[in-house]
């Protein structure tokens, strides 16, 4: 088993920079989730780490071994790719059993091996198969447990769910922790899937244009967005962004919706009298009675049942919009006029112009930097 | 499906006669004539009956050509021989430098990649006799004239380009993921070239490998200004039925008959893999 780590990397294609001074620290048996749109440089970060790319810049250690000028086939990493990258010519067997070839087991030895993964995949019937005859779910399961097979220390898998459907993803992103587990392998995971990010990291990694954003465990990431473009990326329905003036008064910070003021709990004193923009999850929102304190009038415009929730659109008497969930089954507005309250401790600001958080959200980044 | 007109059949059936009449009549005629004297041949009008003869084969088996103006000595098959001999060298040659150069120029972007392999390509668009005479005087004082050597490293101007060209657009197709995926598995990259690439790539390399044997054999000019009796090849060879006393058509067409029957069979026996080959490229699965 081993750490990865890596130090100011840098990579450009044609003078652009696609990767601009990287550094993260994986611990050993840790799982880092590469989360961002797509652009951002997560599957170039991962080729780096698996050696088929160099950097141009910085270096690549593994185990606290610098790995950065050794060729792939001697890091000792074991990868999935998006598009599962099969041998084609070669059957499901012969595919799993390439890592184990190329460390000169004994043919009984790479029998067992690729025999006791397929088993762990739960592809032990269609091992005689050429990719061409496995449905997409093999197919994944075969690249995973090609990059399995080996045992490798550290494990890169690059969006593996991506190409296989709703169910099997949902399968998946199930089991996946499971097995990640039995590994003990140091795992970076490559993600466009917020769910499958909060779901499988022990931390992730937020990446856009080629840096990473954030860095944290899921619920800081979701809780204590560093920026107005993380707080988007997470969360189903999306966060409510509106924006404010912050002004204070004798009982602290507040902003004015609906003409109410509405009063934060937070060290906001910098935001006063700047030009914000207020995050509000649609859970850290509830309808209220009128007479309750900094009750915000709203019409409710529409409401979509959403399973484990029921989610309104409600428009403020200024005409904005804001999405409001509350747990299914439990009472609320269908139409006409109704008050809303905001959870103050939940409510985030982000400055308007740069986007970033205001308050704690600079300490915590830099604390999950280092947490490991 | 469309429905088909029975008009639209017949005519269509019609069409596809005349094409195969207007390239196969040729090859039929040249067939009959094998097995007719020059008499026969030359008799106006001409007639599809006639009493068939093997006389042509045989005089070109025994290498003995009786003509009018007496006996003339002719060693056809020992141009057959030089045929299959340069052609089948010339393009193991070919692969053995084409293949490795053609992974080298899909997968490697070097300084002057492009410049080299545009190069290599641009020898099949000159025209040979550009190239002739210089080669012919080199080829002098190297005292390579006139050798299977010189011949061969000729002929891969014609293997060689076609060869690279061909089998890169295969590796290109190839995708880089997969051969990836082998190298971090823990394979080295010739590994990985021989056991991904390579087979992957193999419907391209035999076809650019059959076309290339097809190009070789079909060679004239090179081999008629370099090579002597001894070294021709057959399509040099044929040559020499031009006689004092007149062509000799029966022969000739004996000859065409036998020196096309390898590449013939060969095409045959790999039409189907050559077509999917070249149009694997284009069409990827």
């Amino acid at each position: 088993m081993a750490t990865l780590e890596l130090k100011n990397i840098v990579k450009r294609y044609k003078g652009q920079a696609v990767l601009d001074d990287v550094t993260l620290k994986v611990a050993d048996g840790e799982t880092v989730v590469l989360f961002g749109p797509s652009g951002a440089g997560k599957t170039v970060l991962l080729r780096l780490i698996a050696g088929v790319v160099d950097p141009d810049e910085g270096a690549i250690l593994i185990g606290g071994e610098d790995v950065t000028d050794v060729d792939a086939e001697y890091r000792g990493v074991g990868m999935a790719f998006q598009n599962f990258a099969l041998f084609p010519h070669m059957s499901a067997f012969d595919n799993i059993a390439t890592p184990l070839e190329a460390r000169r087991q004994a043919p009984g030895a790479i029998k067992a091996g690729v025999e006791s993964v397929a088993k762990l995949l739960k592809i032990d019937h269609v091992l005689s198969h050429k990719p061409r005859a496995l449905s997409n779910g093999q197919k994944q399961r075969t690249a995973l447990g090609r990059a399995l097979a080996g045992s490798p220390p550290v494990l890169l898998l690059d969006d593996p769910l991506r190409n296989v459907d709703a169910k099997l993803r949902f399968e998946m992103r199930l089991e996946l922790p499971r097995l990640l587990d039995t590994q003990g392998a140091t795992v970076v995971y490559v993600t466009q899937d917020y769910k499958e990010a909060m779901a499988l990291g022990d931390r992730i990694a937020v990446m856009s244009q080629g840096r990473i954003r954030q860095l944290g465990t899921p619920e800081q990431i979701y809780l204590e967005p560093a920026t107005i473009e993380i707080a988007r990326l997470f969360g189903d329905p999306t966060i409510n962004l509106l924006d404010v003036k912050p002004a204070k008064d004798g009982r602290g910070v507040y902003v004015g919706l609906s003409n109410v003021q509405v009063h934060l709990a937070g060290p906001f004193e910098q935001a006063v009298g700047r030009d914000c923009v207020i995050g509000l999850r649609p859970e850290a929102l509830s309808f209220v009675r009128a007479d309750a304190p900094a009750a915000v009038p709203v019409t409710v415009e529409a409401e979509t049942p959403l399973n484990e929730k029921t989610v309104t659109l409600v428009r403020t008497v200024r005409g904005r919009e804001i999405l409001v969930s509350r747990p299914a089954g439990t009472p609320g507005p269908v139409s006409g006029n109704a008050h809303i309250a905001v959870n103050p401790k939940s409510a985030l600001l982000f400055d308007r112009a740069t986007g970033d958080r205001i308050g704690a959200n600079k300490v915590v980044a830099l604390k999950s930097g280092e947490a490991a | 499906m469309e429905h088909t007109s029975t008009l639209e059949r017949v005519l269509r059936g019609a069409a596809l006669a005349l094409v195969v009449i207007f390239f196969m009549f040729p090859l039929f005629w040249i067939f009959m004539m094998s097995f007719q004297t020059n008499e026969t041949i030359l008799r106006i009008p001409p007639s599809i009956v006639f009493e068939p003869t093997l006389s042509n084969y045989a005089a070109l088996i025994t290498g003995r050509l009786e003509t009018a103006a007496g006996t003339l000595e002719i060693n056809f098959l020992r141009t057959l021989w030089n045929s299959v001999f340069l052609s089948v060298t010339s393009v193991a040659v070919a692969l053995l430098l084409g293949v490795p150069a053609a992974y080298a120029f899909a997968r490697h972007k070097f300084r002057g990649s492009e410049d080299i392999a545009f190069t290599l390509l641009s020898f099949r668009f000159a025209p040979p006799l550009l190239v002739l005479l210089p080669l012919t005087i080199y080829f002098q004082q190297l005292g390579l004239s006139n050798t299977y050597f010189g011949l061969v490293w000729v002929y891969q101007l014609i293997c060689l380009p076609l060869i690279l060209w061909i089998v890169r657009g295969y590796f290109e197709d190839i995708s880089a993921d997969v051969e990836y995926a082998y190298r971090i598995a823990g394979h080295s990259w010739f590994a990985t070239f021989r056991k991904i690439a390579l087979p992957l790539a193999g419907p391209g390399i035999a076809a650019a490998g059959l076309l290339a044997f097809i190009f070789a054999w079909n060679n004239f000019v090179f081999a008629l200004v370099l090579a002597s009796a001894d070294k021709q090849p057959v399509t040099v060879g044929a040559l020499a039925f031009v006689t004092a006393s007149g062509i000799q058509y029966g022969q000739i067409a004996a000859a065409i008959v036998l020196s096309i029957t390898p590449t013939l069979a060969l095409a045959l026996y790999a039409q189907r893999y050559l077509v999917e080959g070249l149009s694997l490229g284009a069409v990827k699965g």
